[in-house]
């Protein structure tokens, strides 16, 4: 059978390019960096260099680079980080309602510690209110979290405008940019934000590796505490053909940034056209332009999610519902309810994310077979024998 | 995560569609739960002798009501009110844990059909 990945949120293939730089560091080179012999030095060059390119990519200085496990780490990190280093100022913080669970259920656990979340609302497109943040500040707000772009509905948000506000008032802003990296261009310095975090199996990079940048000069409390790898803010030891790796991918997701995103969205376009325009009754979530790139989320009405995902699966097809991480839980997605959408028709939603490998006639199967799995399961359904014959837009 | 006869009974499920003037109706769930299951019966001197089904949820779902429906299918209404969710799971061979309320959905379907049935026929 023919295999066709569109999942490429939740992960990314390894490019070849990337692991073709990384393999010397599994064998030949593959001293502790934190040892002083030889082995450990030559391990070390590796990893600061990593360090510097990465560093030069996303506008900061190699100092303000930590590598971490990954994105669900630096998250955590980011939060549970700055709840230590300012809870004698205050201990409140503000996070957007659309928040990777990485971030959601770290706050509930902070939450249970004495501090104290607001959560910030979204529109119907997913973007986030200012006007709200703005009203939702107090004396004691310590930090301001909102991700640059959402995991399941691609909506890219104001960040460089929250970051503003966060400034505005002195608190420490954080944006969550695990999807944005490598689909569309980050930078600290024009974000304006004090930590963001971000994971090399986004763009093609290795999994198990990602960084969190703090700014120079930003107090911050420790997760993770050992040896004296991350200048002692984090221990464990250096992951160093990852971090290779993480570099690489980086680097090569930055160069081939322009020629990606306009391919991997018109692939994206091409989908969302004949979906809307070939399936009645569906509806694309999330800003239809304000969005990453490789991103399509849609609901199809009167049947469940789950049940396309499984059926689209037997024909090769590999997708997401809602949230890969909401998959194991009966709840429809936290994102998709926070954009109002009604929760029968966030039960059937699918995400379709596409990638550089991807082809315009995996998209034309897609949809093909798409369509006589929609019609196949509304067959099945109570709810569409109610509706039939009748025209509804949604 | 499921195993093989479930996906079977999800991809090539029996008894779908609603059968006409049904002898016994049920339907139970909500749509804001995502699971929403229909039952028809066709009763004869007691016995089950045509079951259909409609489903509006996950494979699980649409799994354990093709195979309610299968099991019920030439049963006495007493039999089938004795058919409990684990024996329409233990058929599939097992569910996943966060699954098996849907197999729960298709037990009450099918009471309810009987329900009906019996409330609409009381001697």
């Amino acid at each position: 059978m023919n295999r066709i990945y569109f999942d490429h949120a939740a992960t990314t293939p390894l490019d070849k390019r990337v692991f073709e730089k990384m393999t010397p560091y599994f064998t030949e080179i593959a001293g502790n960096a934190n040892s002083q012999h030889y082995f450990g030095r030559e391990a070390m060059k590796a990893v600061d260099e990593a360090r510097d390119k990465i560093a030069s990519l996303i506008g900061a200085r190699p100092s303000e680079i930590y590598f971490t496990s990954g994105g669900t780490e630096a998250d955590n990190w980011a939060l549970r980080g700055i709840a230590q280093a300012f809870k004698n100022k205050g201990r409140h913080m503000i996070i957007s309602k659309i928040e990777h669970a990485a971030m959601i259920t770290t706050a509930a656990e902070l939450e249970k510690q004495g501090f104290e979340f607001t959560y910030l609302g979204v529109d119907e497109n997913g973007v986030v209110d200012l006007e709200e943040l703005e009203r939702s500040i107090r004396p004691d707000t310590i930090f301001i979290g909102v991700m640059y772009a959402n995991n399941e509905v691609g909506t890219i948000e104001p960040v460089k405008e929250v970051a503003r506000i966060a400034k505005e008032h002195g608190i420490t802003c954080f944006s969550d940019c695990v999807q944005a990296m490598g689909a569309i261009p980050v930078n600290v310095k024009d974000l304006g934000v004090d930590l963001l975090s971000f994971s090399a199996h986004k763009f093609y990079g290795p999994k198990g590796i990602g960084a969190l940048y703090i700014r120079n000069g930003l107090p911050m409390g420790r997760i993770i505490t050992g040896g004296h790898q991350e200048r002692t803010k984090r221990g464990g030891t250096t992951n160093v053909p990852a971090v290779v790796g993480f570099a690489e991918a980086l680097s090569i997701a930055e160069k081939e940034l322009d020629e990606n995103a306009k391919y991997v969205s018109g692939l994206r376009d091409r989908f969302i056209d004949r979906v809307l325009s070939e399936i009645p009754f569906v509806k694309l979530n999330g800003h239809r332009t304000q969005r990453l790139p490789n991103n399509a989320d849609i609901s199809f009405e009167y049947i469940e999610g789950e049940s396309i995902l499984f059926s689209l699966d037997l024909e090769g097809i590999a997708v997401s519902s809602g949230s890969a991480c909401s998959s194991g839980s009966l709840e429809p997605s936290h994102v998709l309810l926070a954009m109002g959408v009604d929760e029968a028709l966030a039960h059937g939603s699918i995400r379709f994310t596409f990638g550089k490998h991807n082809t315009v006639e995996e998209v034309d199967y897609a949809v093909d077979k798409l369509k006589e799995i929609v019609a196949r399961l509304r067959a099945m359904s109570p709810l569409f024998a109610e509706i039939k014959g009748e025209v509804k837009n949604v | 995560m499921y195993n093989e006869k479930v996906m079977e009974a999800f991809s090539h499920p029996k008894n779908v569609g609603e059968i006409e003037n049904p002898d016994g109706f049920g339907k139970v769930g909500n749509a804001a739960c995502g699971d929403i299951m229909q039952i028809t019966l066709k009763i004869e001197d007691d016995r089950i002798v045509d079951a259909k089904f409609k489903t509006f949820g996950c494979a699980a779902a649409i799994a354990t009501s093709s195979t309610a429906t299968e099991m019920v299918k030439g049963m006495t209404l007493d039999e089938a009110l004795q058919l409990t969710n684990s024996k329409v799971v233990e058929e599939l061979e097992g569910l996943p844990p966060q699954k098996i309320h849907c197999s729960v959905l298709a037990e009450e379907a099918i009471k309810a059909a009987i329900e009906d049935y019996r409330s609409k026929n009381k001697k």
